[in-house]
């Protein structure tokens, strides 16, 4: 099966201090693959550098081609597309203008079918629609993530890099989360997914990666990672689900 | 102080107030997209306004060769990045909107100059020329630094401005110029006299601001830049290009500065150094307004322009000292304000 992310020896410094340390994984096309790991161990690093937010050594390549060169832009031309941890919401924007500018880039190469997939996805999110002309500075915590998943989508991602979708999440909100990821899957999107929620993702993911202060420690198909002692003990620990 | 007198005084300050509302709205655009403090902003207004008057006597304006020189510059900065990135296919672009584009400005000027066209003609080539100057500006000057600190920026700014100036010395000359007014006419409005230059220049102004307003509200570039002054992370994630936000935002800036020059040029005469003064003033009103809102800064702009006229009635030679004491309580509130925003957002 051909690779969508092919990564190699991936390391990332801030400084002097190394936050990623020869990480390589894969993300084969149209699978969903996780990585999971403690708070601070260098996962939101890795998307950061993948998505050319941050420098780094190594080799990343997408789609076939190498990362090195391109531009944040030239990467969300190309399909990959990332839904950061802290959101990055246009805060004195309004829902709608918020998804409108998810494509962007669409939008300038005169893609016409922009409107029917806003229509899509306040059919995923009806709250979002709700809200449309609410500003996005002004949505509670689990809106904003709906949004800046929303506004992902709008960019027609081939490659969807997820940092913690469910992170503050009520419970419900956290499955429904899970099954859009799922649902994402199944029209042909490919995902890397960083979660706390270890459990959630393991079940919905393909393939897994353990990592640990910069380094991936643990690899296998999610059903063995769900199954090793040593994430038992640390990432699904005791049967609580985070 | 008669009724009169206050009506007249009031007259003056909303003109100039319009044309500092306008530079107020560009600095702040160019402030919010880029972090860049726009010094240079004064240089638009004088090369616009010199360039007219030189074309009215008949003169080519020394604009067409630093547009021909900058036009250049930018594009061997551009082949250079395209070769490092093996982008070929960048080149026939580049040398179309750096090269061919500023040579046929510079070709309609020599040929309209000795043909004295209509005003409206020479106005439209003098904005042919001048404008492009802005994002040529960012793209030489701006974003090789793109990441840089507000102060690095504030020095590179510092620098352009000097630069720009000495260009306009030699460009220009250091004789006054003005242009021909627009219409002649007066109107009698109650007691008052106003000129047809003035509702000409309080009209031009509001008619822009509602193009910018039409602009940011329903436009999607309008909406990108407003995208990238808020959350310049969130648009390199939409794919939104900082480098035309940059340019784009240099472009309108750059043709506020052409305009308010054009326009004020019948009833001022401006010199190759006037520019600044006048930007600066703009600068205080987008302070006054906070350096956040358009609307204040507008308003902030109007209340320089209205003070500066009343203060050049009682205190004429201190008119300049009182409109730029006025930033010093303001820039203390701001800071003591601004402190609090930020503790806000570390929680
Ligand atoms: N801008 C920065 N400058 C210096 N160090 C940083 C910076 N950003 C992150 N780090 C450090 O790099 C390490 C990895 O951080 P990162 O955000 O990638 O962790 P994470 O795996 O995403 O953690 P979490 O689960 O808490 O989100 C941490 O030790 C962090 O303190
Ligand atoms: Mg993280």
């Amino acid at each position: 099966m051909s690779a969508t992310l092919e990564v190699r020896e991936l390391s990332v410094c801030y400084g002097k201090v190394e936050a990623l340390h020869r990480a390589s994984l894969r993300v084969p096309e149209g699978s969903i693959v996780t990585v999971i790991g403690p708070n601070g161990a260098g996962k939101t690093t890795m998307l950061g550098a993948l998505m050319g937010l941050l420098p780094y050594t190594g080799h990343a390549e997408y789609a076939g081609a190498d990362l090195a060169d391109a531009s944040v832009e030239a990467r969300v031309a190309r399909g990959l597309c990332l839904v950061p941890e802290r959101r990055e919401l246009f805060g004195e924007l309004t829902v709608e203008d918020n998804l409108l500018l998810g494509a962007f880039q669409r939008h300038t190469r005169g893609d016409r079918t922009v409107g029917a997939d806003t229509e899509a996805v306040y059919q995923r999110f009806p709250r979002l629609q709700e809200r449309r002309r609410q500003l996005a500075g002004t949505l509670s915590g689990g809106e904003r993530q709906m949004l800046a998943l929303g506004r992902a989508l709008m960019a027609k991602p081939r490659l969807l890099l997820l940092d913690e979708p469910s992170l503050g999440l009520a419970p419900r909100f956290v499955r429904e989360i899970f099954h859009i990821i799922a649902d994402l899957h199944q029209t042909g999107v490919s995902i890397l997914l960083v979660e706390q929620n270890a459990r959630a993702a393991l079940q919905v993911a393909d393939h897994g990666y353990v990592i640990e202060t910069g380094e991936i420690v643990l690899e296998g198909t999610a059903r063995e990672l769900a199954a090793n002692p040593r994430v038992v003990e640390s990432y699904l620990g005791g049967g609580a689900s985070a | 102080m008669t009724p009169e007198i206050v009506a007249w005084l009031a007259q003056d300050g909303i003109t100039n107030g319009a044309i500092y509302a306008l530079l107020a709205l560009a600095l702040l655009l160019v402030f919010t997209v880029t972090r860049v403090i726009f010094v240079p902003q004064g240089e638009f207004i004088a090369y616009a306004a010199l360039s007219l008057a030189l074309m009215e006597s008949g003169r080519v304006p020394g604009t067409i060769y630093i547009l021909l020189a900058g036009g250049a510059l930018a594009a061997a900065m551009e082949v250079a990045s395209a070769v490092r990135q093996h982008a070929l296919a960048r080149l026939p672009r580049i040398l179309a909107l750096y090269v061919v584009l500023p040579a046929a400005v510079a070709g309609a000027v020599w040929w309209a100059v000795p043909r004295n066209l209509a005003q409206w003609a020479q106005v439209l080539l003098v904005l042919a020329m001048v404008v492009p100057l802005g994002p040529i500006m960012y793209r030489v000057a701006y974003q090789p630094l793109a990441s840089a600190s507000v102060l690095v920026l504030f020095i590179v700014s510092m620098a352009v401005h000097y630069v720009m100036m000495g260009l306009s010395l030699v460009f220009f000359g250091g004789e006054g110029l003005r242009s021909r007014p627009f219409s002649d006419g007066q109107f009698q409005l109650g007691v008052l006299n106003v000129s047809a230059q003035s509702l000409w220049v309080v009209a031009a102004s509001l008619v822009l601001i509602a193009a910018l307003w039409f602009l940011f509200e329903r436009s999607i570039y309008g909406k990108a830049l407003r995208a990238t002054a808020v959350n310049r992370v969130g648009a390199r994630l939409v794919g939104i290009p900082a480098n035309l936000m940059g340019q784009l935002s240099f472009l309108l800036a750059a043709f506020i500065g052409a305009v308010s020059g054009i326009l004020i040029s019948p009833i001022t005469t401006l010199y190759y150094d006037t520019g600044f003064i006048i930007g600066l003033k703009g600068f205080v009103g987008a302070i006054l307004g906070g350096m956040v809102s358009y609307p204040l800064a507008a308003l902030g702009a109007l209340t320089v322009g209205l003070l500066e006229s009343f203060a050049s009635f009682w205190a004429s030679a201190y008119k300049e000292s009182i409109v730029f004491t006025l930033i010093i309580p303001v820039l203390v509130w701001l800071s003591l304000r601004s402190r609090h925003v930020e503790e806000e957002e570390q929680e």
